[in-house]
């Protein structure tokens, strides 16, 4: 957790005197927006994660003598097979495919948008899948 | 239905290995193919949620584009074969090169790395059940697999495809310059691979930070893992900025906005910064999973442990925060950059990746090196990136970038990187970890032959274009003069290229001889180091019912070999810190 805190956080100051020393060598707007957007992108989970890792006691895999015994319990809840990524993967490529050749393709591509969003809702919501 | 999966039950070390390195405990692993029900055949591969599947989706998909593109190079070779050729017409050729480069950067070398290899190994190597959202992962490969089609269907519309080079540089790929549907399949196409990428991204880190086995802190989880890591924050940095310059160069086109355009007072250099911004940390998004591979493969056929564990880590760290600071070194000729600062930091690029290769050498120095077909494939990535790294640093110089600019000599450069990283390393992971992913060997022989054709072609093939780079041949053109003196040079050139397409057909009959003939893999066929060989091949639906202790960053071999166990000193544990809140939702299911 704390190497995970520290090495995000790196990456935000990193960026975040790469964007200072940029800025005052060129005044160029563009790329120092994104510089500084870079470090936040660092910063914030940095942060998030470094503030966590002084709360919580250390996790089995930070451990380096940590049983494999430790990690006992539920790890996570993984869902099964689902139809869904495939629908809203497809209701993705409709959806683009619309700015290109007109809205006769929106219906298609909002209904598969729609149903992906509410099947996979629905399959969180009741635990279960196709 | 929802699985919840327990741990996987410990294996003590005394437990001896089998005489050949494979663990005769990790057969129980078949013992879970029986407990998982879900649709077969084509309804499992549409709905399959499992890393592996979706890996090898990512694969297969990625290498059928990888062998369309170099088609596509070859037929550009062919028309270079004589000064003014008539193979192909200037708007076909403009076409060719522009999708050979998108199809190799965007839908090969990229996704087959984070998407087909990592997605596969990273869960195995952390001793994780899955990747942690397996849903958004199924999503990532379907927008892959979407944009993929979208950008191939550009050659089926009329006015062709995308021809403005794979970096649409404005103002050519406004509606004036590039009309027609194939160059909005192009930018909708960079869309949804975009977005692929980013979730990919973000699946890796949640993999990687949470879901690793007990025991693996961050300082064991092998280097390709930790590079995948690496790459996936640099996708995170780069593709969003990528996505919203293509919206942006989208509205120019259709919405009359005048972003790119200097008539409604737009900016045409602003699409450069924003496509560099994205574009270089893209080359490392590109190379440095394949450093990964490379450092995982070489220790275990030199059987020693890596040199400079920390020092790989380190080193990919600042490799990966300098390339986002050097994008303009792509754009010295726009004349509006600051040249000294995109300079420094593209030389101080080569610090690192000195280290790397030190690094490399001295894991193999003084080992029981074995030439097997990935570690050939491995040594050729050396040589062959370090050829394209040391012309890299050459061209971070802006007097020599002024010279040699949009020439061959660029040409020349970013194919030695790109062949040596994913070609290379990339063919050396895949010859690596396919006993792993389908249970069986592929034969030594053709591999060999493989490689050695890769390998001769490679050099055949860009070693002239620099000469005709620095003799001023620019990239881009469909023709030359006779009179200019390139053509014995674009002769050997065209040589070199169906050399190198006439070694993938020994590579295509070794995934067939496989596929007829199997030769069970075992295990643990190399005996290898890092936790995946610890499994089954292939391994069960959900990779592990037993683990190793997690002693080092080589777990397997201590398993396999307890009398050559790497020595680790422990810090003291921290003290627990007074306890405030349960981590009760750490990593969500997707």
């Amino acid at each position: 957790m704390r190497v995970n805190g520290v090495f995000l956080s790196g990456i935000g100051v990193f960026f975040g005197i790469i964007g200072l020393i940029y800025w005052f060598f060129s005044y160029e707007d563009g790329g120092f927006m994104m510089l500084i957007g870079s470090a936040l992108l660092g910063l914030l989970p940095g942060s998030y994660y470094l503030w966590w890792s002084y709360k919580m006691k250390p996790q089995p895999d930070d451990d380096p003598t940590a049983e494999v015994a430790a990690g006992a319990g539920t790890i996570e809840s993984f869902p099964g097979s689902s139809i869904w990524p495939f629908v809203l993967g497809m209701g993705a490529l409709f959806a683009v495919l619309t700015f290109i050749f007109g809205l006769w393709m929106a219906p298609i591509a909002a209904t598969l948008l729609l149903s992906a969003a509410i099947g996979g809702t629905m399959e969180s919501r009741r635990g279960g899948t196709v | 239905m929802t699985t919840t999966i327990e741990p996987p039950e410990l294996v003590t070390p005394e437990e001896p290995g089998g005489p050949d390195g494979h663990h005769p405990v990790s057969d129980h692993g078949h013992d879970d193919h029986a407990h998982h029900q879900g649709p077969t055949g084509i309804l499992n591969w549409l709905t399959s949620t499992d890393h592996k599947v979706i890996g090898k989706s990512y694969m297969i998909t990625s290498l059928v584009l990888f062998f369309i593109a170099g088609i596509m190079a070859l037929v550009i070779r062919a028309q270079l074969a004589t000064p003014t050729s008539s193979l192909v017409s200037f708007q076909t050729y403009n076409e060719l090169f522009t999708m050979h480069g998108s199809l190799m950067l965007y839908l090969f070398a990229g996704p087959f790395a984070f998407g087909g290899l990592a997605n596969y190994i990273v869960p195995l190597q952390v001793g994780a059940p899955d990747m942690a959202f397996p849903r958004l992962n199924a999503l990532s490969y379907w927008l892959y697999l979407g944009g993929s089609i979208t950008m191939m269907s550009g050659f089926l519309v009329a006015g062709g495809a995308a021809s403005f080079g794979w970096v649409a540089y404005a103002p050519l790929s406004n509606a004036t310059n590039s009309p027609g549907a194939g160059a909005d399949l192009w930018l909708m196409a960079l869309a949804l691979t975009g977005f692929s990428a980013i979730f990919t991204g973000v699946n890796l880190c949640a993999t990687i930070f949470y879901l690793r086995a007990p025991g693996m802190t961050m300082f064991r989880v092998p280097i390709f893992s930790w590079n995948m890591l690496v790459t996936a924050i640099l996708i995170l940095i780069a593709f969003p900025v990528l996505f919203g310059a293509v919206v942006l160069l989208f509205c120019d086109r259709h919405f009359g906005t005048h972003i790119f355009t200097v008539q409604g007072g737009g900016v045409p250099v602003l699409w450069q910064n924003l496509f560099w911004f994205f574009g270089h940390p893209e080359v490392y998004i590109l190379a440095l999973p394949y450093f990964g591979m490379v450092t995982d493969i070489i220790p275990v056929f030199s059987r020693k442990p890596l040199f400079g564990y920390k020092g790989m880590v380190f080193a990919t760290m600042t490799i990966a925060a300098l390339s986002t600071g050097v994008w303009a070194h792509h754009m010295f000729t726009t004349g509006v950059v600051l040249l000294p600062f995109f300079s420094l930091l593209s030389y101080a690029i080569a610090i690192p990746t000195g280290i790397k290769f030190f690094n490399w050498i001295g894991t193999m120095w003084g080992g029981q090196l074995s030439f097997q077909t990935p570690m050939l494939f491995s040594i050729g990535f050396l040589f062959a990136f370090l050829m394209g790294g040391v012309t890299g640093v050459l061209l971070a110089s802006p007097p020599v970038d002024f010279m040699t600019h949009d020439t061959y000599f660029v040409v020349a450069h970013f194919h030695q990187v790109l062949i040596g990283t994913a070609v290379f390393a990339g063919f050396a992971g895949f010859y690596f970890w396919y006993p792993k992913m389908f249970g069986r060997m592929l034969r030594e022989s053709l591999g060999k032959l493989h490689f050695w054709g890769l390998f001769i072609g490679f050099w055949v093939t860009f070693m002239p274009q620099y000469v005709v780079g620095l003799d001023g041949m620019p990239r881009r053109v469909a023709a030359y003069l006779p009179s200019n003196g390139w053509t014995t040079l674009n002769v050997i050139s065209t040589v070199g290229a169906f050399i190198i397409g006439a070694s993938f057909l020994f590579f295509l009959a070794n995934l067939w001889v496989s596929w007829r003939n199997p030769i069970p893999a075992g295990d643990n066929p190399w005996d290898g180091h890092a936790l995946e060989w610890f499994t089954s091949s292939p391994p069960p639906h959900h990779n592990y019912s037993q683990l190793p202790p997690i002693r080092s960053e080589r777990p397997t071999w201590d398993a396999n070999h307890p009398e050559h166990r790497t020595i680790v000193t422990h810090r003291k544990p921290r003290p627990p810190r007074p306890e405030v809140e349960e981590p009760e939702t750490v990593g969500a299911p997707s």
